[in-house]
């Protein structure tokens, strides 16, 4: 116990504060975060079969920019809505993580 | 005429069948820190207690040569026993023995003592060491599995079912496991995952080592998928053979009783609480200093601290403890304890155990991750399963018990039998400075002095609600006890509860939000 208590810190619940230790799992958990419109994450890894948009190119809601290949199987990336490219960040061949930024829009 | 041909044949048979993978193999085993599936089963049992069914059996597999291949008990050895003289199922996956793969006699073996184990009634202990699905074999092998997972749900809440996890136990073969009671595991030897760091790899680009994706910490800190952790097989046999003397042997029964014995620490259960709502301590003190000989079996130690279950004696009975444990996280209610409780409420009540709640939270973990977690739905978890539990139920409140935590853990409301309170108990819709600051909103923004006014308030709430008496005067607890009192009390409403009579509609199950 005695070595225990130099570890408690103030922890808040509803604004009072507890003295008490944490547990790895909360320390590790995510933070939130708020989704960019203007950007598009994958949301789970593969590798880039092809890519179809260039920086600068006007694409339509709908438009595919290019087809993921995750879990054996091949997945179209639309055009979220009307709207400009502005970065691409990957080429065909690519694997990518989780949540990596694919393309930006304007 | 005489046997001794017969039987000479019989031994040389039984001999060579027993071997298993072999000597290279067993090498191999005990190599990697293993003891093989013939010593796991002598190590759980009472001595000399083993019988063995099905030791002559073979694969059936015909395709890729494997008809050519002899596999001595086709990798599993099943029979039945005894543990401190009652009688119990088990199975051992034998890995020396083509890895210990599960083929369709593999898996009609298991089977097979499985329905032995549910039409007995008796537990049913099932060590998992296997490669996994015997390719060769193809459907037959998931076939196998799929009629091992029928079986486990047939039998849960019926007979107690342990899973030792010695080995590596992958894709499908996880969800027997996931389905039973108890799940143990040991450092470095068990490994649980649906898909392995190398497919993690190829797919996905992920690099991960085993004990990092599904080594015994892992599912005992992080997943929740384990019930305990030990750093050896010996250790982890001791566990088994400490938690079998906690439960019954079926749900017909009440778990066996144990000659009284007085806490070693009872004198300090006044001494282990602050006054101080916002000090922590361990609860597992308060635990220790109302059961028999101290003596209390935590299960999932490391996983969601924030809430403490396990098993101690009350009077010589089992009883199921879940208390909240202020030295983690302050005690809150989150997805991960309240799951992780739920089920523990779930299981005391499908085994005939009476549940004691000790209380002392502050309310739920406040958090974008927690509500998007659907701390919604794992929070009613805990509601339904009190609300649904029979058994005898017990509550005392030590010292907070805010809001919706408050209702949860066990309350009056959801059917609690007996609810007391020490006088720390504050029970309340929220702390003291969280409701002055709402109720005294307007008085402490005109103040001329917000903060000396803030203050007043606080304690003007204090005095008023931050006591166990509003509850009291209400009769929503049923009695405003000494700490020093805790035990006599508990030991007393057990007394009163032990004949309880309890029924729900009758309906085919309920349907938990889980």
């Amino acid at each position: 116990m005695a070595e225990n208590e130099k570890e408690y810190r103030p922890f808040l619940v509803d604004q009072v504060p507890y003295m008490t230790l944490t547990t790895k799992k909360y320390e590790n958990r995510k933070k939130w975060q708020p989704s960019n419109p203007k950007e598009i994450c994958s949301i789970i890894p593969g590798s880039v079969i092809d890519v179809f948009v260039k920086p600068g190119q006007k694409v339509k809601s709908g438009e595919v920019l290019l087809i993921l290949d995750s879990m054996k199987m091949h997945t179209k990336i639309e055009m979220p809505y009307d709207g400009v490219i502005k970065a691409v960040n990957l080429a065909k061949g690519d694997r990518i993580p989780k949540n990596a930024v694919m393309i930006t829009i304007k | 005429m005489s046997f001794k041909r017969n039987i000479l044949e019989l031994r040389k048979r039984k001999k060579e069948a027993q071997q298993g993978g072999g000597e290279k193999a067993i090498e191999k085993q005990v190599a990697m820190g293993k003891k093989t599936a013939r010593e796991r089963i002598k190590a759980i049992l009472d001595e000399n207690s083993f019988h063995e069914y099905d030791l002559f059996v073979e694969h059936t597999g015909r395709d890729f040569d494997m008809d050519k291949k002899v596999l001595h008990g086709d990798g599993v050895i099943i029979g039945t026993g005894t543990m401190y003289g009652q009688p119990v199922a088990i199975y051992a996956q034998d890995f020396t023995v083509f890895g210990g793969s599960l083929g369709l006699m593999h898996a009609r073996k298991i089977t097979k003592i499985m329905d032995h184990a549910l039409k007995m009634r008796v537990p049913l202990i099932g060590i998992n060491d296997s490669g996994g699905a015997r390719i060769q074999e193809g459907v037959n092998s998931l076939a196998g599995y799929g009629e091992i997972f029928y079986r486990n749900t047939n039998a849960s809440g019926v007979i107690p079912q342990i899973s030792v996890i010695l080995g590596p136990c992958a894709g499908g073969a996880v969800y027997s496991p996931a389905l039973t009671d108890f799940v143990f595991v040991v450092e470095n030897i068990s490994k649980m995952f649906i898909t392995g760091p190398g497919v993690i790899k190829s797919v996905l680009g992920e690099e991960i080592s085993m004990e990092e994706l599904g080594g015994a910490m892992v599912h005992s800190e992080i997943t929740g998928n384990a019930h305990f952790f030990a750093k050896s097989e010996d250790e982890c046999f001791e566990q088994i053979k400490k938690l079998i003397t906690f439960i019954p042997w079926n749900n017909a029964q009440k778990a066996l009783r144990f000659p009284v014995a007085e806490p070693l620490a009872a004198a300090n259960i006044e001494e282990i609480v602050p006054i101080d709502p916002h000090l922590p301590y361990d609860i597992r003190d308060v635990i220790r200093a109302v059961t028999d000989n101290s003596d209390f079996l935590e299960i999932m130690e490391y996983f969601a601290r924030n809430i403490v279950i396990g098993f101690g004696r009350i009077d010589g009975n089992t009883v199921g403890f879940v208390a909240n444990q202020p030295m983690y996280l302050a005690g809150v209610l989150d997805c991960d304890s309240s799951d992780k409780a739920a089920r523990f409420i779930r299981y005391c009540d499908a085994f005939n155990i009476p549940l004691v709640t000790l209380e002392d939270m502050p309310g739920y973990l406040p958090g974008v991750d927690q509500e998007h977690a659907g701390v919604i739905r794992h929070g009613a978890k805990l509601l339904y399963a009190y609300s649904e539990a029979t058994v005898p139920r017990v509550t005392v409140i030590i010292r907070k018990a805010y809001g919706g935590g408050y209702i949860a853990m066990n309350s009056r409301h959801l059917g609690a039998d007996f609810v007391f309170a020490w006088p720390t108990a504050e029970i309340a819709v929220m702390g003291p400075e969280g409701a002055a600051n709402i109720i005294f909103k307007k008085e402490i923004d005109e103040s001329e002095n917000p903060e000396e006014m803030r203050k007043q308030k606080i304690q003007e709430y204090k005095d008023k609600f931050a006591n166990p008496f509003v509850a009291a005067s209400k009769g929503y607890i049923d009695e405003v006890i000494e700490p020093l009192e805790t035990r006599a009390r508990l030991i007393h409403s057990l007394e009163v509860s032990a004949s309880k009579v309890d029924t729900r509609p009758i309906r085919k199950h309920g349907i938990p939000p889980f």
